[in-house]
């Protein structure tokens, strides 16, 4: 049924109502009669003995209600912060995990680590008494550098060489032999920049415990508030989950940095049980940079052998990842399976074989930003490919093209794990090469050099493994969860319907897409249907949004929810009518008796599941509601081509960007005007990589780039408009043949802009972020 | 302090502490929660209303700045059935995502088409270089705000 507001449809968004007319429902526009505020007292140190806590002075200030430090919440058998994923090292050990209370208690690891919550009847009141607590700190000299962190201080008496695990994946020997017989080896080194996430709603928590009922609610920002029940739950001993119900209403953006459990919504919740009154938090901005996990921080050395005719032979890649402190709730997964996996890319390179270092620093800790893992894969890869090109004279896009996996490879089982259900890479290479007109660029480059200007190429040809996860794969590798994903679609008296899905959405736009698929599949007006999210009191146990899997699982789950809905609807229509079920169908909103004019509508059939008067009682439950949870198969594997052509000005190091195109295969698409959003703000973000982001401390593990005044967001003006594109191979093993689209920016185009700059400048490397001085300097070969 | 204020046409006879923010008067005393704080440098522009009619960061500006001012707010240019039409243009051309940063980059849109004769991609690119937005990369807001132009 192809209609206005159906599957493919680029149906104006039901949200957008209540967010531009100022309507939205954000944790910290929710207040409750009686509440206080926390404010926490953070570590001005990045590495300290804590020798004791004075609490007296805060205590005494006006208005405070109480004070709490970590030894309160450890007297009250409150647990640590747990890390959701094992990773084994190479000699089969279990990684490192420090213990990670929620609030420190004999020692501090990084700036800003919370040592003691301050409870105020305002928050005036709890920001004066955060200030006047007393902590007795020993400073013990830091460890910020990841690159000389395996020979510096040990920061943890179980951790030698400040090492978390060091793990390994792929085929030594064979990748030692395929060198052995290389006729080029390319190599690079290379840092992928640590970054700070800056969803612009920043964190917030509001607490409340009910005395009567012995429960606990927390309004918080999170991503996946069944993750955050289940950890308050089972690690922190809050409650037994069902006297704990945690809501993520309206969340400003998450990126990743909200998926985890932090230190303060757990504060926050065990704080009003203890008071039995309401406590609210909200991050200021220094404290999001603080406090969020941050994302990314790699140094890396990678080779590629090839052969004479430019065949890839192989693929060596050393890594050290940065852990931070602490390891936050999915840390030590992403520099690991989420990115070995990834180093195949696009390319039938026969042997990889990848070791990764995780080292504890003394900086916050590091977690999945958006990508996760994936991007950083993509860095290696495509600066390693774009490098041989340039070394060997062979075109960038032809040497990806001739070693490209084929469309008829597939199922193709790389050499680090995966197996790829579907592609065509060549397809979304030509199509970008077309929207950037590769043909036209000599002739632009020496115009830009008539001005006095640099112009550039860079090429990016991503793969992502998203759709997280398989369940058992990802358990026998580690994970702690399951990772599949529920969904409830109610269809009401009357017909009309109200899904209630596990996926938040938090600017992914599910509550009109996933309209989109019921009003599709049942034949429900779309302005009939509302979808539900974010509740663990309305939602069975749900593992919400990350890696890009709201509609490729998600949107599943609810697919096959739907299909039990109209096989009900079936066997009730096949009773009204009198006819043998087998004859009936369903198509376009009505239940239809073959060869026959007997029909009925969904809202007749609806109607009279729950007004059972002609109705199988005997043999059917009245009702027509169903549940069901979707476990996938495999990842789904996005993949396309990302181009960005850049003019710089030698006189200055600015990096024009000129064009940027995106060709990206998502499989097929349920609202293309969403797709295209989600596409633009992850190029922006890489983009913002490439050229502007950069998370810095310095060498006593002070940040120093921890507001909007020294952090480097992209701002409008440092942005152009995109072309962006899509090509279609149907993932293989999803009932909508989606593959999933809210990391492929990020992933994609940050390779893209500094094969671009490399290009321009002509020189073999520029780190990133390329702001103007770094270009500058790389011009005259300082970089 | 005592403060009278006019927000979205209603006056409002307040006191208040001296320190206090307006941000906070319309969030926490008026509940024009539409209105949001996204950091503590007046630098994202989640906070943008209308200060006698032009766009002020209201993270930045005291209470008793806003004493015998008309304060219009996110809540006051329009309803869910009476869009002003930069509310319009955002939704008709997916200018928002999470909507987090919306109401802030709509205040400042209707005040950068107010104060210009013709704006193209640069120049709104520049006037919106105070808002931050993380979810858009801005491309569908540009074209939002060159639409919204052609209708008021």
């Amino acid at each position: 049924m192809a209609t206005e507001t159906g599957i493919g449809a680029s149906v104006k968004r039901k949200e957008d109502a209540r967010f531009i007319t100022g309507r939205g429902r954000y944790t910290d526009d929710i207040g409750q009669h009686g509440q206080t505020y926390a404010v926490f007292a953070r570590s001005p140190y990045a590495r300290a003995k804590l020798n004791g806590i004075d609490t007296s002075a805060a205590m005494a200030t006006d208005g405070v209600v109480t004070v709490f430090t970590g030894a309160d919440l450890q007297a009250d058998a409150v647990g640590d912060l747990p890390c959701g994923w094992m990773v084994k090292s190479k000699d089969g050990s279990d990684m490192i995990q420090p213990p990670h209370p929620p609030i420190a208690v004999s020692s501090v690891n990084y700036v800003g680590e919370p040592y003691a919550v301050v409870i105020g009847e305002t928050l005036e009141a709890a920001k004066n008494g955060a200030e006047a607590v007393d902590a007795d700190f020993e400073e013990l000299t830091a460890v910020v550098d990841l690159a000389t962190a395996a020979n510096a201080d040990q920061i943890y008496e179980a951790a030698p060489n400040n090492q978390c695990y060091d793990w390994e994946l792929g085929d030594k020997a064979a990748t030692d032999a395929a060198f052995a017989d290389a006729h080029h080896v390319t190599s690079i080194d290379i840092v992928n920049n640590r970054l700070i996430p800056n969803a612009i709603e920043p964190r917030a928590a509001l607490g409340e415990y009910d005395e009567a009922a012995g429960t606990y609610t927390l309004h918080t920002t999170s991503q996946n508030p069944h993750l955050e029940r289940l950890v308050l739950a089972a690690f922190v001993n809050i409650a037994p989950e069902a006297r704990l119900r945690v809501i993520s209403p309206d969340v400003g953006g998450g990126f990743g940095s909200k998926i985890f459990v932090y230190a303060e919504e757990t504060a926050v919740i065990w704080a009003a049980g203890k008071l039995r009154r309401p406590v609210k938090w909200r991050a200021e901005r220094s404290e999001s940079f603080l406090a969020d996990a941050h994302g990314r921080d790699h140094v890396t050395k990678a080779e590629l052998a090839l052969a004479a005719d430019g065949t890839f032979l192989g693929l060596r890649v050393k890594t050290k990842a940065n852990m931070g402190a602490y390891l936050s709730t999915f840390a030590s997964s992403v520099p690991t399976y989420l990115y070995g996996t990834l180093l195949a890319g696009q390319y039938k390179t026969p042997a990889i074989y990848v070791e990764v270092q995780s080292l504890f620093t003394n900086t916050a800790p590091v977690d999945a930003y958006r990508g996760a893992g994936r991007p950083e894969a993509t860095y290696v890869v495509e600066r390693l490919v774009e490098t041989a090109a340039r070394e060997m004279g062979i075109d960038p896009a032809e040497l990806r093209r001739q070693n490209f996996i084929q469309p008829g490879d597939f199922p193709y089982a790389t050499p680090v794990a995966l197996t790829y259900d579907t592609g065509d890479y060549e397809a979304s290479l030509d199509r970008a090469l077309g929207h950037a007109d590769y043909a036209g660029f000599a002739a632009r480059k020496a115009a830009s050099e008539q001005a006095g200007k640099k112009r550039g190429i860079g090429f990016s040809c991503y793969i992502e493994a998203c759709g997280l996860a398989p369940s058992q794969v990802a358990i026998s590798l580690g994970a702690g969860i399951g990772l599949f994903e529920v969904a409830e679609v109610r269809v009401d008296v009357t017909g009309s319907v109200t899904v209630v899905t596990g996926s938040h959405s938090h600017g992914q736009s599910h509550e009109t897409t996933f309209a989109q698929i019921i009003s599709e599949k049942l034949g429900v007006p779309f302005e009939n249907v509302t979808v539900l999210h974010g509740d663990t009191g309305r939602s069975d146990y749900a593992l919400g949004t990350y890696g890009s899997r709201s509609l490729a699982v998600g949107g599943s789950a609810i697919v096959k929810a739907t299909d039990k809905i109209i096989a009900k609807g079936k066997k009730i229509a096949a009773h009204m009518l009198e006819a043998d079920e087998a004859q009936v169908d369903f198509e376009d909103g009505s239940f239809n008796v073959a060869d026959s004019n007997q029909s009925l509508t969904f809202g007749e059939v609806a109607f009279s599941a729950y007004v059972p008067a002609n109705y199988p009682l005997e043999e059917l439950e009245p009702g027509l509601s169903e549940k069901a949870f979707y476990d996938p198969p495999n990842f789904t594997y996005p993949a396309g081509t990302h181009i960005c052509e850049v003019e710089v000005d030698p006189d200055t190091g600015v990096v024009n960007i000129e064009q940027f195109v995106a060709v990206d295969d998502f499989g097929h698409i349920i609202n293309p005007m969403v797709v295209e959003g989600q596409v633009h703000g992850g190029l922006a973000q890489g983009i913002g990589q490439a050229l502007l982001e950069h998370a810095v401390y310095d060498d006593t593990g002070q940040l120093l780039s921890g507001s909007y005044m020294d952090y480097t967001m992209p701002r409008a003006d440092d942005l152009p408009s995109f072309t962006v594109d899509t090509t279609v191979t149907p993932c293989t093993h999803n009932p909508l043949g989606v593959k999933g689209c809210g990391e492929a920016g990020a992933i994609g185009s940050t390779a893209a802009v500094m094969n671009a700059v490399t290009d321009a400048l002509g020189v073999a490397s520029v780190s990133m972020p390329a702001t103007p001085e770094t270009v500058w300097r790389a011009m005259r070969g300082n970089d | 302090m005592q403060i009278k204020v006019t927000v979205n046409g209603t006056a409002h006879s307040l006191d208040v502490p001296d320190n206090t923010l307006l941000v906070d008067i319309l969030r926490e005393r008026l509940g024009l929660t539409g209105t949001h704080v996204g950091c503590d440098t007046s630098q994202c522009g989640a906070c943008v209303v209308h200060l006698d009619g032009a766009a002020v960061k209201s993270c930045t500006v005291l209470a008793g700045q806003a004493d015998g001012a008309e304060v219009t707010t996110i809540e006051g240019i329009g309803r869910p059935d009476d869009l002003h039409p930069m509310q319009a243009a955002f939704r008709e051309n997916h200018a928002l995502q999470c909507g987090f940063c919306t109401p802030g980059m709509i205040m400042s849109a209707i005040d950068l088409v107010n104060n210009s004769d013709h704006l193209d991609e640069g120049t709104v690119r520049d006037g919106l270089e105070g808002n931050l937005c993380r979810c858009t990369g801005y491309h569908n807001i540009v074209k939002a705000v060159l639409a919204a132009q052609e209708n008021m």
